[in-house]
């Protein structure tokens, strides 16, 4: 049980790199980007194929990362200059890159089982956390810089940001690549941990990060990019978690899990809404309230 | 400063729908200038706003600032120079960000925008200054999401970042129109004063008749997409009201309808 929870936490915080991608496109640019699926696929079979080579494990890790930069470079180029809707340019590269990753992998599996990787020489509970702290420092430092706030200025106000001189086409195409860099690097990661890479490795992540940003968001909250980044995280650790667990309860079988991450992901996407009514309820209650009272005594507008 | 050669914008071109925005505008406005514009609904003031502006490009003719052709500039390029206020309160701020990261984006505007920070202790301290200058205690509150603001309080932001870079031309479109009459004229005493002190080249769409005759240095009058009327410094000083609006009868043929409009 204790072993298995060690395991939730490495794998969680492995998986937050894809969650961060994932935050980066759905709640920064508000953009729901599917290749997702794909990049993550490229991240693990690029790290395989070059430690399988015999390169290092550290310059694997990275490229798989840079493939993840390039294919949402893609995906950002169809959207912006191919005028391409969100959705379908997200669809299009995650299929396109079943046939690239393919190509780089030239056949659907590969063991890397005994091989050098990140985690030989150091113990995996020490780096992991390591570099999750260095990704959320870079990441937040980022997010923070002149190009950072144009790039979230672009999905909360995009006329705003482009009157004040921000190339839009370019923050988006910067946010996607950076959202699938992030992805790929956590393909390649989860690569190295798992010892193999699978051409079908990535399917179904888009909802897992989407699950993990939301869970993340509910327990922990979002005050602040900083806040929203690190509940992120935390939210990725849960999930494994809650997946771990699930594991243990004998009439669920593995298989079951992408239904229950959908159905959290569901519920998490309809309680706001119907949250959002009631509260609007109660505050239309006590505004006519308050309304008939300030009405009696006469004294109505003013001020800023 | 700036000018405009021989406008035109059409919508829709050869439709049961074609609409004509703009027809041959011509207009010269030198540096400091502070040009009000009225005129009907429809009659191609923001029209004329965006194509300035550079969100719409004209059909034919041409946009000249400083003396530069900038036709065919888009619009994040030519923002550099140009400031503007919209008449949506909520348009011309990012609401998920805070004051101070706001005031940061605009603070970037014509300059590369590059990896350092964009919030600093010494920008903090400039947009503090700033922002007590507008006298409604907004430096109090640097880290408030710009969401949580009241629309006078977002429009007069927004009245800031627009103007404290120093653009060559600030475009205001109805920047009052959708906030009540208290919270509308602190807005145009802001906007007087800084267009004043700055001594901005400065267009401002309104539908308020008095404003118009009271605020800038020149009026102009559009209807169905032409000038039809330009008032001098000269001139408009014994303007009222009711003369105006006989002169746009006079000359349109038809009163002036403006389901905004406010006489003073
Ligand atoms: N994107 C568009 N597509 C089609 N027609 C448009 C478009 N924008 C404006 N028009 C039309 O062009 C004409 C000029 O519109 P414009 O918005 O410039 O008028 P306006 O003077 O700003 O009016 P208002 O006082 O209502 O703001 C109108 O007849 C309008 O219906
Ligand atoms: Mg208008």
């Amino acid at each position: 049980m204790i072993d298995s929870l060690w395991g939730a936490l490495e794998s969680g915080l492995l998986y937050a790199f894809m969650a961060l991608g994932v935050y980066i496109t759905f709640r920064i640019l508000d953009f729901p980007d599917l290749t997702v699926d794909g990049s993550f696929t490229t991240g693990a079979a690029i790290a395989a194929v070059m430690i399988s080579n015999g390169y290092s494990p550290i310059l694997a890790t990275l490229s798989g990362f840079g493939g993840g930069l390039v294919a949402g470079v893609c995906t950002g180029l169809l959207h912006t200059k191919g005028k391409i809707n969100g959705l379908m340019s997200g669809i299009l590269m995650m299929i396109a890159l079943y046939s690239i990753n393919m190509r780089i992998m030239s056949k659907p599996n590969i063991s890397i089982y005994d091989m050098d990787s990140i985690f030989v020489s150091i113990q995996p509970l020490i780096i992991v956390p390591i570099i999750a702290i260095i990704v959320l420092v870079l990441l937040n430092r980022f997010l923070y810089s002149d190009i950072g706030l144009a790039l979230r200025a672009t999905g909360d106000n995009e006329r705003m940001i482009r009157s004040f001189g921000a190339n839009t086409d370019l923050t988006k195409i910067v946010g996607i690549s950076l959202s699938n860099g992030l992805v790929a690097l956590s393909g390649a990661l989860i690569a190295q941990q798992s010892s193999f890479a699978d051409i079908n490795g990535g399917v179904g992540m888009i909802v897992i990060g989407l699950a993990s940003v939301i869970i993340g968001e509910a327990v922990f909250g979002a005050r602040n990019v900083i806040h929203h980044t690190i509940s992120v995280v935390l939210g990725s650790i849960i999930y494994r978690i809650v997946v771990a667990l699930a594991l243990r309860v004998e009439w669920l079988e593995a298989s079951d899990m992408k239904l229950i991450t959908a159905i959290i992901v569901i519920i998490a996407l309809v309680l706001p809404s119907t949250r959002r009514v009631i509260k609007q309820k109660k505050m239309a209650k006590k505004r006519s309230a308050e309304i008939l009272h300030v009405g009696q005594k006469k004294t109505m507008g003013g001020g800023v | 400063m700036l000018q405009l050669n021989h406008v035109a914008k059409l919508f829709n071109p050869a439709t049961p729908d074609e609409k004509i925005a703009l027809f041959d505008i011509q207009l010269h406005m030198k540096p400091g200038d502070f040009v009000t514009v009225i005129g009907s609904n429809g009659a191609g003031k923001s029209t004329l706003m965006n194509i300035i502006s550079g969100v719409m490009k004209p059909d034919t003719g041409n946009v000249i600032i400083d003396n530069e052709d900038i036709t065919h500039l888009p619009e994040y390029r030519r923002s550099q120079w140009i400031g503007r206020v919209f008449q949506d309160p909520m348009a011309g701020t990012a609401p998920r960000m805070t004051i101070e990261e706001n005031l940061a984006m605009a603070y970037a505007r014509g300059k590369q925008r590059g990896l350092s920070l964009g919030v600093k202790a010494s920008k903090r301290t400039l947009f503090r200054e700033h922002l007590s200058r507008l006298g409604i205690g907004l430096e109090e509150r640097l880290h408030a999401k710009v969401g949580m603001l009241s629309g006078g309080e977002r429009q007069a932001l927004s009245l800031l970042m627009a103007t404290f870079t120093n653009p060559q031309i600030l475009l205001l479109d109805e920047h009052t129109a959708a906030l009540d009459p208290a919270r509308a004229e602190l807005i145009t005493r802001l906007t007087e004063s800084i267009v004043r002190e700055m001594n901005l080249t400065t267009l401002m769409v309104t539908h308020n008749m008095e404003q118009a005759i009271r605020l800038g240095n020149r009026l102009i009058m559009m209807d169905g997409g032409r000038i039809i009327l330009d008032i001098d410094e000269e001139r408009k000083k014994d303007l009222t009201v009711e003369r105006l609006l006989g002169e746009f009868e006079q000359i349109s043929g038809h009163k002036l309808s403006d389901d905004r409009l406010v006489l003073g």
